[in-house]
């Protein structure tokens, strides 16, 4: 039960976009059909869950040597070695993956996202369900949930985004003053899950 | 002269924040006051400046095969520099900001001007261009923060203006973020547009 407790937290109550304010680049960026938003949202969910665990085990090395200080500079060196290899690894063994996300992995090293989850997951600082420890298990859990609640954001947001090209605007508010404004919007809806759990 | 025009070119023609629309995630998640706007403001600034003039004084040492992996961990050092600094002196500021700090690594403004202006010009004009871009985000950081935190607690850098209870206790929380700034870039569109 607690383990559902987790999803529900990361993906309604606190939305990594929506409420954590991370990821919001190519939360703006990428939003402007469905089918790109989709490919996104699954290319950061493999990679976010891959480097989860790997910054887990280097923060572990990294503690037991003393040298938690290089955390920023090894965490963002080896999640672009990451993006890189799995970009070289899905090229050799799945083809039409690669095609579907092969735009958007090269994106993804400057996502915050994926580094301020790293961290989050490293440092223990992420909320829990009571009951529940910080660990490797429930920290990939997290993450697996994080990236969840962004596709969610992402998806939704492509889709209003899609009707909203229809619509007649004032010129300033086109592109994305009227984003934004939606995306408060969205926002304001979400707070409605606060206090779920 | 060419130096000052690079310099007022970051803070208004090509402001980080409203015209070049970069760096959207510590310009949403840090200005729920107008003080820890320009806190984050400055620190992504102090970035901005040293990692400009040393990527302008290494450009021709630097391998152009391996460049971006470089300037990351040009970049990372200084951000490592103030986050000790900034957990050392100013403690509580880095409690507030927390996870925003780490992640000026990973924002596009830094390794956009490294890559756009640092990688081709001289340090002298590099360094005058992380001034003048860092000042352009440090005052829309401080901008957004004010009009938030006037809006929701009306106050602004804690100076009370108007009573607490009359304000929108919405624009300080996250949904607030998004609206103000959506208004404030139509605002800065509509005045552009028309000069």
């Amino acid at each position: 039960m607690a383990y559902i407790l987790i999803f529900i937290s990361a993906i309604l109550v606190n939305n990594i976009v929506l409420s954590q304010f991370l990821g919001i680049c190519p939360f703006l960026g990428v939003s402007k059909k469905i089918d790109t938003a989709l490919g996104m949202s699954a290319a950061v969910a493999f990679v976010l869950t891959l480097a989860t665990i790997i910054t887990y085990l280097l923060q572990q090395l990294l503690v037991k040597f003393g040298l938690e200080f290089l955390q920023t500079i090894s965490f963002i060196l080896v999640i672009a070695a990451l993006v890189q290899m799995v970009e070289i690894v899905l090229k050799k063994i799945s083809p039409s993956l690669y095609q579907a996300l092969g735009v958007f992995l090269p994106l993804i090293t400057t996502n915050c996202c994926i580094l301020g989850v790293s961290i989050l997951v490293a440092n223990a600082t992420y909320k829990l369900p009571a009951g529940l420890d910080h660990n490797l298990l429930t920290g990939v859990l997290f993450a697996i949930a994080t990236a969840l609640g962004f596709g969610l954001a992402l998806t939704l947001f492509a889709g209003i985004r899609e009707q909203l090209a229809l619509t007649k605007l004032p010129k300033g508010m086109q592109g994305t003053p009227i984003a934004l404004v939606v995306a408060g919007l969205l926002a304001m809806a979400f707070m409605g899950f606060s206090g779920v759990c | 002269m060419n130096y000052l025009k690079t310099l007022f070119n970051g803070i208004v023609k090509e402001n980080p924040t409203f015209v070049l629309l970069l760096g959207m995630c510590p310009t949403l998640g840090t200005t729920s006051s107008a003080i820890n706007g320009m806190s984050m403001g400055l620190a992504t600034m102090f970035v901005l400046i040293c990692s400009n003039v040393v990527i302008s004084l290494l450009k021709n040492l630097i391998p152009d095969k391996v460049h971006i992996p470089i300037y990351i961990v040009i970049v990372a050092t200084f951000v490592t520099v103030v986050q000790m600094c900034m957990e050392a002196y100013l403690p509580d500021l880095y409690a507030t900001l927390g996870l925003f700090i780490p992640l000026i690594v990973v924002n596009c403004i830094v390794l956009g001007r490294a890559e756009a202006f640092a990688a081709k010009n001289n340090p002298l004009a590099s360094l005058m261009d992380g001034i003048g871009i860092g000042l352009g985000f440090t005052i829309a950081l401080t901008l957004l923060g004010s009009i938030r935190e006037f809006l929701g607690k009306g106050c602004v850098f804690n100076t009370s203006i108007f009573p607490e209870q009359y304000g929108m206790l919405l624009f300080v929380l996250a949904p607030g973020a998004f609206i103000a700034l959506g208004y404030l870039i139509a605002i800065v569109n509509k005045i552009t547009k028309k000069s």
